[in-house]
C-alpha cells in the first residue's frame, strides 16, 4: 500500500506549550485514517500541521518532517500555499464565505490556483458539487449566498470547495460535530465514496464514527500518539491499556 | 407572598421603563430643538440665489454662498481621498498584520489623535504646509481634515476586520490563498459594510470642522480657482458671518448652517444604509 503522508518525529508548540509530541505516523493513500482521543489531546493541532496551517497562528512552531509523496512539506523551498492546495481541509464548523454565492464558494480556490487545463469553472463547480451530492439540491440556485444553505449542506459545500482544487489529501477536523444525525450520515457516506480518489484524515471524538468510516485509526493522548493500526484491531484488540480505557469509555 | 413579589417586580419594571423613556426624551430634546431652530431660521435664507450666487460685498443685499457649498464639497472630497484609503490601509495593517511594538505605537497614536482638539491639527498644518507654501490653500485644508479623519477610519476599519471570524481567514488560507489575497477578497469584503459606514461617519464628522480650516484653507469670496489657493467653506462662513453686526449676513449664516446640517444628516443616513445593505460582519 502506498504511503501518501509520512509524519516523522513531529512536534508542535503554542508558545511554550507543546501540543504534539514526537509523533511518527504513516498515512496510506486511498484510505481513511481517523484520529481519535479526548478533547484537548492535540488532534486538531496535529492535522493542522499536515497542511502547514498551524504556523499561521502567531507564536507557534514545529519540529520534525512531514513527507508528502516523499517530499518534506516543511522544507525551506516549499511554498505553503501549494501544499495547502494539495492537502485540502474541512473544518469543524461549516465556514462558507458569507459574501460569496454557492458557485463562487466552490470556485474560490480556482480563482487562486487557476483552472485545470481544458476545463471551465462551470464544469469544475458542477463536478465538485456532484461529488458531494449537493448538485441536485442547489443546481437551480447557484447564485444564492452560501450561508443560505442548511448546516449539513454548508458542510458539503465546504467539502466541494476543498475538492475543486483537486487535492491529493483531504483533512477533516470533526466535520460532523456541528451537524444533525441525518447530515452526519450523509457526510459519512460521502467520505466512504471519496476515499477511492482521495486520501482522507478525519479527526473525530466520536469513536463509533471512526469505527464506521476509518480503515486506520490513531489514538492520541496528551499530544502523544499512543496507538496506531487497522481500525478493527484498535477497537477489538487494543495493545495499550490507555487505548482500551478510552474506547471502553473509562475516560475522555 | 409570591403574588406580592410579582407585583413589586412588575411595578419596578414599569418604573424603570418610564424613567428610561423620560431620559430618552430629555436627551432628544436639545437635539430636536437645535434641528428645529436651525431649520426655521435657515429656511428663511434659502432661495435659488443662495445656491447659485457668490457672496455680495458688505452692505449689499442678496447674494448666496454657492462658492462655500462647492468649497466644502471640495475640502471634504480632498480629505476623503487622502484620509479614507490611508485609514483603511492602516486599519488593515493593525487588524491583520500588526503585532509587536510598531502596531502598539500606531494604535496608541490613533487613540491620542482621536482626542486631540481639531484646532491643534489646524495649527500644525499651518506651521508646516501653509508656512512652506507661503499661502493658505484648499490642499492644506484638505490635509487638516484628512488628519482628523485618519484615526476614525483606522480604528473603525480595525474593529470591523476584527469582527470577521477567524474561521473565514483559515478557510481561505487552507485553500492556498496568500495572506494578502485572504485579506483582500475574504476579510475586507466581509467587513465592507462596516468600513463604509465608518468612513462616511468620519466624513460627516469633518464636514462641520471650522477651527482647523481657519488656519489652513481660510476663506474666499470667489469661486475656487485651484487647490493651491484659499477656498471658501460653509463652517468658516457661518463663523465669520454670524459674528458680523449685519442682519443680512446673519440670515446667510443660518442658511449655511441648515445646508451643513442637511449634508451631515444625508451622509449619516447613507452611512447607516450602507452598513445595513452590506450586512456588516454577518
Ligand atoms: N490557539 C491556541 N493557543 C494556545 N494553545 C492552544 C491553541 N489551540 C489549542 N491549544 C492547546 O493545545 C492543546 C491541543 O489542542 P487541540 O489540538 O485543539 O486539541 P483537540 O483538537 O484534540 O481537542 C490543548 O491543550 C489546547 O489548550
Ligand atoms: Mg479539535
Amino acid at each position: 500500500m502506498d504511503t501518501r503522508l509520512l509524519v516523522e518525529d513531529f512536534s508542535a508548540w503554542y508558545g511554550q506549550t507543546q501540543a504534539v509530541k514526537n509523533v511518527t505516523l504513516p498515512v496510506y493513500a486511498s484510505q481513511v485514517t481517523a484520529i481519535i482521543g479526548p478533547s484537548g489531546c492535540g488532534k486538531s493541532t496535529f492535522i493542522r500541521c499536515l497542511n502547514r496551517l498551524h504556523e499561521v497562528i502567531p507564536g507557534t512552531r514545529t519540529r520534525g518532517r512531514v513527507l508528502l509523496d516523499g517530499q518534506n512539506i516543511y522544507d525551506d523551498k516549499v511554498d505553503p500555499a501549494e501544499i495547502r492546495r494539495r492537502v485540502g481541509m474541512v473544518f469543524q464548523k461549516p465556514n462558507p464565505f458569507p459574501t460569496m454565492s454557492i458557485f463562487d464558494n466552490v470556485a474560490a480556490g480556482l480563482r487562486v490556483h487557476g483552472l485545470p487545463p481544458g476545463t471551465t469553472a462551470e464544469e469544475v463547480v458542477e463536478k465538485s458539487l456532484k461529488m458531494v451530492g449537493l448538485w441536485d439540491e442547489v443546481a437551480d440556485r447557484l447564485q444564492d449566498s452560501g450561508v443560505s444553505l442548511s448546516g449539513g449542506q454548508q458542510q458539503r459545500l465546504c467539502i466541494a470547495r476543498a475538492l475543486a482544487v483537486e487535492p491529493e489529501v483531504l483533512l477533516m477536523d470533526e466535520p460532523c460535530s456541528a451537524l444533525d444525525p441525518v447530515s452526519t450520515l450523509k457526510i459519512e457516506e460521502l467520505i466512504k465514496g471519496l476515499k477511492e480518489k482521495y486520501t482522507i484524515v478525519i479527526v473525530t471524538h466520536n469513536m463509533h464514527q471512526a469505527a464506521r468510516v476509518a480503515d486506520y485509526t490513531a489514538f492520541f493522548l496528551n499530544g502523544q500518539l499512543i496507538e496506531y493500526g487497522v481500525t478493527s484491531d484498535i477497537f477489538t484488540n487494543p495493545r495499550d491499556q490507555r487505548t482500551e480505557d478510552y474506547i471502553t469509555g473509562r475516560f475522555g | 407572598m409570591i403574588a406580592g413579589r410579582d407585583q413589586r417586580r412588575k411595578f419596578s419594571n414599569k418604573l424603570m421603563l418610564v424613567l428610561a423613556a423620560a431620559a430618552t426624551v430629555l436627551a432628544l430634546l436639545p437635539l430636536g430643538s437645535i434641528l428645529l431652530y436651525v431649520a426655521t431660521k435657515g429656511l428663511l435664507a434659502l432661495n435659488w440665489d443662495f445656491f447659485t450666487q457668490l457672496p455680495k460685498p458688505v452692505g449689499e443685499p442678496g447674494g448666496g454662498l454657492a462658492n462655500a457649498i462647492v468649497g466644502t464639497l471640495i475640502l471634504v472630497g480632498l480629505a476623503s481621498v487622502m484620509g479614507i484609503p490611508l485609514g483603511i490601509m492602516t486599519g488593515i495593517y493593525l487588524a491583520e498584520f500588526g503585532r509587536g511594538r510598531l502596531a502598539w505605537l500606531v494604535r496608541f497614536t490613533c487613540d491620542v489623535m482621536t482626542g486631540i482638539p481639531s484646532i491643534i491639527v489646524g495649527i500644525v498644518v499651518y506651521g508646516t504646509i501653509v508656512v512652506a507654501m507661503k499661502r493658505f490653500s484648499a490642499i492644506a485644508g484638505g490635509v487638516a481634515l484628512a488628519i482628523i479623519m485618519l484615526p476614525l477610519v483606522t480604528r473603525t476599519t480595525e474593529e470591523m476586520l476584527k469582527l470577521v471570524p477567524n474561521s473565514l481567514r483559515e478557510a481561505s488560507l487552507a485553500l492556498g490563498a496568500s495572506q494578502w489575497r485572504t485579506t483582500y477578497s475574504i476579510v475586507l469584503r466581509s467587513a465592507m459594510g462596516g468600513i463604509i459606514t465608518g468612513s462616511l461617519l468620519a466624513v460627516a464628522r469633518v464636514a462641520g470642522e471650522t477651527a482647523p480650516l481657519l488656519f489652513t484653507a481660510l476663506s474666499s469670496r470667489y469661486w475656487h480657482t485651484g487647490l493651491d489657493q484659499r477656498i471658501a467653506s460653509l463652517p468658516v462662513y457661518i463663523y465669520t458671518y454670524a459674528t458680523t453686526p449685519y442682519e443680512e449676513m446673519h440670515r446667510l449664516a443660518w442658511g449655511a448652517a441648515l445646508v451643513l446640517v442637511a449634508m451631515v444628516l444625508v451622509t449619516s443616513i447613507a452611512a447607516r444604509l450602507a452598513g445595513r445593505r452590506a450586512g456588516g460582519g454577518r
